[in-house]
């Protein structure tokens, strides 16, 4: 990463929920954090999301998923973020997703964090800049 | 005798700044500041018959009904569905059985969206988050074994809303139920969808013309209808202030009302039909203020503005529901506590019907367990606490009545805000409640982040202590089972009437006639949710937003 460059997010909301407050909220913190943030909206499809990342050319995609579909969602994402060349992007999962789940989720390798309710934003933040140092 | 007060008030001050103060803020959970002590000099300008009245009586500060809880109490309805309407219709029977009485239909996104459970953009969300409803069948099995004409149902569902109460009115019909017997409420509120909640299908005009289609055709066929329920509730999930969630809340209101006088409509015969609904947040008295102030503002503005003269148009009648967006993963037991004090002040606040969120809800759907603790939650206040004995018991307080003449005054100048904007649409497409909202959400976490908002269990009095609560998980399974089912449908149904009703459905959404009719036909044939949303879309097209954070 060159030392000027800022980091690049994606905030992305996939599936039909609707429940953006926090994928707000984060977006807006990390913004103020100094990264640059772009914010897909709503009711977003996988493909729709692996493609703003590609356009985007973003180091993160956090994705934000309240309605229960994140097992089929989050693997979908990671997939077509690998089909793209996107396989060192840090993905990111926010929202009600029950600890098994994170487990599955982060056991195939689908996400790389996942942050449930009562998260700070301040660790978002510090995950973010820990974990972004690794990529090429 | 005021000086006299007021003197003795300055002497009292005077001891008072003597003494330390904790660091505070002292400041609702909206932020509003609060003073150390309200006395008679702040309820000086109060006059009782103008500004509070008798209960049932205008301006209904006090209540809508003359006798209020020691008539009838508060319907207890739970918010409630999942997985396949089987699954649901256990639920239901479970609820009623243990005192319920009134259902209320949480749906799945794909049905809140239009969007049949066979939909490519259904994968993974079928049942999850509430009941996958895709035709008049699955309604049928929802209800199985429950009599409409005896209870009341509220539906969640709003784009789609007139297809789902078509589906409602259908089942009801078959099973030989004059639709005048039945009653219920759908939400139907798509101006709440564009600010908060998001789930939308169709841009606001044509939205707004299925609004007074229903409207319309309840006035007619369905009198017992509650044919919207506008909504502060997602406004305040979504982020917003108490005062945001009173003045959108009402802003959206008052444009429904105009919007049925536009649609030619005489504004008595759909005002006593209109509903609301709000939030009960954690902050106490802010909540009881914030109902007291709302139903003197509709009463007023139904009454002064509108020139309705049936004094049930005047009747602000509404539900609540306690806040999700209060309760916290950390702790979940907590949340009993936290509801219980939300519930306790919708009741002081005069609700007509009440939702407990259960501790486990912002973790997953209840399980049984935690739905009947939540429901124990308000048995316990209506047949315990004796908080259902008096009307209005805090009417007259100092700081009741101040705080709630302050509400109804932020209120209305929002309403001029919006106004000048050009009206709730324009409003609406500039952003500015979205960024209202978004600003309120952003302050408020911050706010917790920094500790000056004190959440128990999570920035304060925090433990490092392992969740230890079942929870409900939904079967993989259903998604499979419900599209099987669809499928079953699609086969055996008349699909050439199926096809003749969609395409008059159709022609009908290009023209002006009221769509209602129409939607209930094709529900009856077995059409899904799917076909009839797509027929409307061809005509209608889809909405998008323009997103802002």
């Amino acid at each position: 990463m060159s030392e000027k460059r800022k980091i690049r997010v994606l905030v992305a909301k996939p599936g039909l929920d609707g429940h953006d407050r926090g994928a707000k909220v984060v977006a807006r913190a990390l913004r103020d954090a100094g990264m640059e943030v772009i914010y897909t909206g709503l009711h977003q499809t996988p493909e729709q999301i692996a493609e703003t990342a590609l356009q985007e050319d973003v180091d993160v995609v956090g994705l934000s998923i309240l309605s229960g579909a994140h097992l089929t969602l989050v693997p979908q994402v990671k997939k077509l973020l690998r089909e793209r060349g996107m396989e060192e992007v840090l993905l990111l999962v926010g929202g009600i997703i029950p600890a098994e789940d994170e487990a599955v989720l982060k056991q195939e390798g689908a996400a790389d964090a996942v942050f449930t309710p009562g998260t700070a934003l301040e660790n978002i933040i510090s995950y973010i800049h820990e974990n972004i140092g690794q990529l090429p | 005798m005021a000086e006299e007060l007021q003197r003795a008030e300055k002497e009292w001050r005077r001891r008072v700044e003597r003494e330390k103060e904790r660091p505070g803020p002292f400041e609702t959970v909206s932020g509003k500041k609060i003073k150390d002590l309200y006395t008679p000099r702040d309820t000086a300008d109060l006059d009782y018959r103008r500004d509070l009245g008798f209960p049932g009586e205008y301006p209904f500060t006090r209540g809508v009904q003359p006798n209020m809880y020691r008539g009838r109490l508060w319907t207890m309805r739970q918010f409630s569905g999942f997985g396949d309407a089987t699954d649901s219709n256990r639920r239901y029977r479970y609820l009623l059985e243990q005192g319920q009485t009134g259902l209320s239909v949480a749906f799945d996104m794909p049905t809140i969206m239009g969007y049949d459970s066979d939909h490519p953009r259904s994968a993974g969300e079928v049942g999850r988050c509430g009941v996958a409803i895709d035709s008049l069948e699955d309604m049928e099995i929802l209800f199985e074994a429950i009599p409409l004409e005896k209870i009341t149902t509220s539906m969640t569902i709003n784009g789609p809303a007139a297809v789902l109460w078509c589906f409602y009115l259908a089942c009801a019909l078959k099973r030989g139920i004059g639709l005048d017997r039945v009653g219920g409420t759908i939400q139907n509120d798509i101006l709440k969808e564009y600010t908060a909640q998001k789930s939308w299908i169709f841009p606001p005009e044509p939205s707004m013309r299925l609004i007074t289609d229903i409207f319309a055709f309840a006035a007619r066929e369905v009198p017992r209808w509650n044919t919207v329920s506008i909504s502060g509730y997602h406004i305040r999930e979504a982020g917003s202030t108490a005062v945001q969630e009173l003045a959108f809340t009402l802003a959206d209101g008052f444009a429904y009302v105009e919007a049925g006088i536009e649609a030619g409509l005489d504004v008595d015969d759909f005002a006593p039909r209109l509903s609301f609904f709000f939030n009960a947040h954690l902050d106490f008295f802010e909540e009881i203020c914030k109902y007291r102030a709302a139903r003197r503002i509709w009463a007023r503005h139904m009454k002064e503005r509108f020139g309705a003269k049936d004094p049930r148009s005047w009747k602000m009648r509404f539900h609540t529901q306690t806040a999700g967006c209060s309760l916290t993963a950390q702790e979940p037991e907590n949340n009993i506590v936290r509801t219980a004090l939300e519930a306790l002040a919708a009741v002081l606040g005069g609700t007509q019907s009440l939702h407990t969120n259960s501790m486990d809800e912002v973790l997953a759907l209840p399980t049984e367990k935690a739905v009947k603790i939540a429901l124990r939650t308000q048995q316990i206040i209506a047949f315990e606490s004796g908080a259902a004995h008096t009307i209005d018991p805090l009417a007259g307080s100092y700081f009741i009545e101040s705080l709630t003449d302050e509400m109804e005054a932020e209120a209305e100048s929002y309403f001029e805000r919006i106004e000048a904007l050009g009206g709730v649409l324009t409003a609406i497409e500039k952003g500015f409640f979205q960024q209202e909202i978004a600003d309120a959400a952003y302050t408020y976490q911050r706010a917790v982040e920094k500790g000056e908002r004190v959440v128990v269990g999570v920035n304060r009095f925090a433990s490092e202590e392992a969740l230890n609560i079942a929870l409900l998980k939904i079967d993989a399974a259903v998604e499979q089972k419900q599209i099987a089912r669809l499928r079953r449908l699609k086969e055996r149904r008349d699909n050439i009437a199926v096809a003749e009703a969609l395409r008059r459905l159709g022609e009908a959404a290009a023209g002006s006639e009221n769509l209602i009719p129409h939607i209930l036909k094709a529900a009856q044939l077995y059409a899904t949710e799917g076909e009839i949303i797509s027929a409307l879309k061809k005509v209608f097209g889809e909405y998008r937003e323009q997103p802002i954070f």
